[in-house]
């Protein structure tokens, strides 16, 4: 059976090649950096606990103190990239589409066919899983297609993740603070501190509150996934639907959704905001951001009406 | 109860808006939390190193780079560039547009890891959306080009968030109906999904028409 822990295999490969790569550049920061998390993910899962944590804390150690740098092996120039495009058309986009039609065609096949009782891939892990395959087989072909040197795909994917830096690994970082959270107990006093705000008695303040919260909170955790428990469990079933008698799949489906509109305005969702900062090269970390407000501030609004008249007009 | 916990949010909001590196401020935020719920700091170590562990999977999808790279040696943007050069009647506006109904529209049928920052948006999208915005404004200031860029990112993003829900067998819905459940409310997740609709239809009319009046105010701005 394929499990997670084989692509952390090959995620640990490439960044330990990655390492030894800037090693070779005299980039200190960068080889120790890539070097760490190629140990995370090669060894992580053979490590104590308190052995993982000292490498967390040395992985932000490094980045924390502008250790790493961004690179430039050598590549292509302009003019060169703009005769092999002309030269080879739009094939160019094939090996780009590989990875997410094996994705999304291999998930469908492998759910809807009997193929799911081989047991080939650990179970709900399959599209990360095709994804990996997706990658090896693009990178396969377009080498036997472009014939590149030897070390170019990693040296452009070195190019890459220098230039996301230590953005790279801040979603993962947040994971982990959303667990230390939880551990802590701050979903429970914030569901309570927000209870306490509640004015009795009306149902439309009932709603915003419940709604500003999924977006709060969400903006403090970087996902709705984590508010979403402590705001059902201390407004929205209580009060909105045990009290007020309001529908609860509209409750549950938009409340979920008003968190969403958190997520597009916090950093601490990373992957959708910063990290499209880095790879884009925007002189601002914000500037996604900032393209979101104008768009989450009144699709929250939206998702507050639509409660109060799905879940208590329309239900009544 | 014991607020102090609250603590590492404060040092959260302040440390990314005093501009420290957001990884020192995320760490720091979690072993502050974990030491005033009272915690021993040895165990917030390993709490973290064991959160951090067990999440590596999301940070698996950056061996895609290598490809992306490889690509882009051989002109992938050069190319997405000049497709919407060829292409009569192009705006940024519309293309953009067309994206996040397309976003929309696969992620509502369950096919969400079709777009993306690093394997749409970079090599693709964004310089398709400057190709298009340079094509019908002339040339743009360095600051313009970012805004548009930030938009096609902006755009997946919207895209994304409020179309998958529709598809009902995604972690949201599940996570949604497990705790609906838990209290007492069993629905089936198409209940759920079909109410992410109305939501749908607003986001992408207030998006498209932001994305349109962001075309027209780069029009006006360039003359």
């Amino acid at each position: 059976m394929i499990t997670y822990e084989w692509l952390y295999v090959l995620a640990g490969a490439a960044f330990a090649i990655w390492a030894g790569l800037s090693l070779k550049d005299g980039r200190w920061g960068n080889a120790a950096f890539w070097g760490l998390l190629a140990t995370s993910f090669l060894l992580g899962s053979h490590l104590s606990d308190l052995a993982n944590g000292v490498l967390v804390l040395a992985l932000v150690a490094i980045a924390g103190f502008g250790g790493l740098t961004r690179s430039d092996p050598p590549t292509t120039t302009p003019s060169e990239r703009q005769a092999h495009a002309a030269r080879l058309g739009n094939r160019l986009f094939l090996p780009a589409l590989v990875v997410p039609l094996t994705a999304v065609a291999g998930t469908l096949l492998y759910n809807y066919t009997p193929l799911e009782e081989t047991g080939l891939f650990e179970a709900r892990r399959e599209t990360l899983i095709l994804f990996g395959i997706g990658v090896l087989a693009a990178l396969t072909g377009a080498c036997l297609w472009l014939r590149p040197p030897l070390m170019a795909p990693a040296e452009e994917g070195r190019r890459l993740i220098d230039s996301i830096g230590w953005a790279a690994i801040l979603p993962q970082m947040l994971a982990a603070l959303g667990a230390v959270f939880a551990a802590a107990g701050v979903g429970e006093i914030i569901g309570g501190v927000a209870r306490g705000v509640i004015p009795e008695g009306s149902v439309f303040l009932t709603v915003v509150v419940f709604a500003a919260g999924m977006a709060l909170f969400t903006m403090i955790m970087g996902n709705a996934f984590a508010a979403f428990p402590v705001m059902a469990t201390a407004i929205g079933i209580p009060l909105l639907i045990q009290t007020y008698g309001g529908n609860p799949a509209v409750i549950g489906a938009v409340g979920m959704l008003a968190g969403f509109c958190g997520t597009l305005l916090t950093p601490m969702a990373a992957n959708f905001n910063i990290v499209p900062a880095a790879l884009l090269e925007l002189k601002d970390q914000n500037a996604v951001i900032r393209q979101q407000i104008g768009t989450a501030v009144p699709l929250w609004a939206c998702n507050v009406l639509i409660i109060y008249v799905g879940a208590f007009w329309l239900w009544n | 109860m014991n607020y102090w916990p609250l603590a590492g949010i404060a040092i959260v909001v302040l440390g990314f808006a005093l501009r420290f590196n957001p990884l020192l401020v995320v760490v720091s935020a979690a072993l502050a939390t974990g030491v005033l719920a009272g915690l021993a700091p040895l165990a917030v170590i390993e709490a973290l190193g064991k959160a951090f562990n067990d999440n590596r999977y999301i940070s698996v999808t950056w061996i895609i780079l290598p490809v992306i790279g490889l690509l882009e040696r051989y002109g992938l943007q050069q190319r997405a560039r000049a497709v919407i050069e060829g292409m009569r009647g192009a705006t940024m506006g519309k293309l953009l547009v067309a994206y996040l109904a397309f976003r929309q529209i696969a992620s509502a049928l369950g096919m969400k890891d079709i777009g993306g920052h690093p394997q749409a948006v970079r090599p693709l999208v964004a310089p398709m959306a400057e190709a298009a915005a340079v094509k019908t404004h002339g040339d743009l200031s360095e600051d313009a080009r970012d805004e548009v860029k930030a938009m096609a990112a902006a755009t997946d993003n919207v895209g994304l968030f409020f179309g998958e829900d529709i598809f009902f067998a995604i972690a949201s819905i599940l996570l949604i109906q497990g705790v609906l459940e838990g209290a007492g409310y069993p629905l089936t997740s198409l209940e759920l999904s079909l109410w992410a609709i109305p939501t749908a239809i607003c986001a992408f009319v207030i998006h498209a028409g932001r994305i349109l009046a962001f075309d027209r105010r780069l029009g006006r701005a360039s003359k």
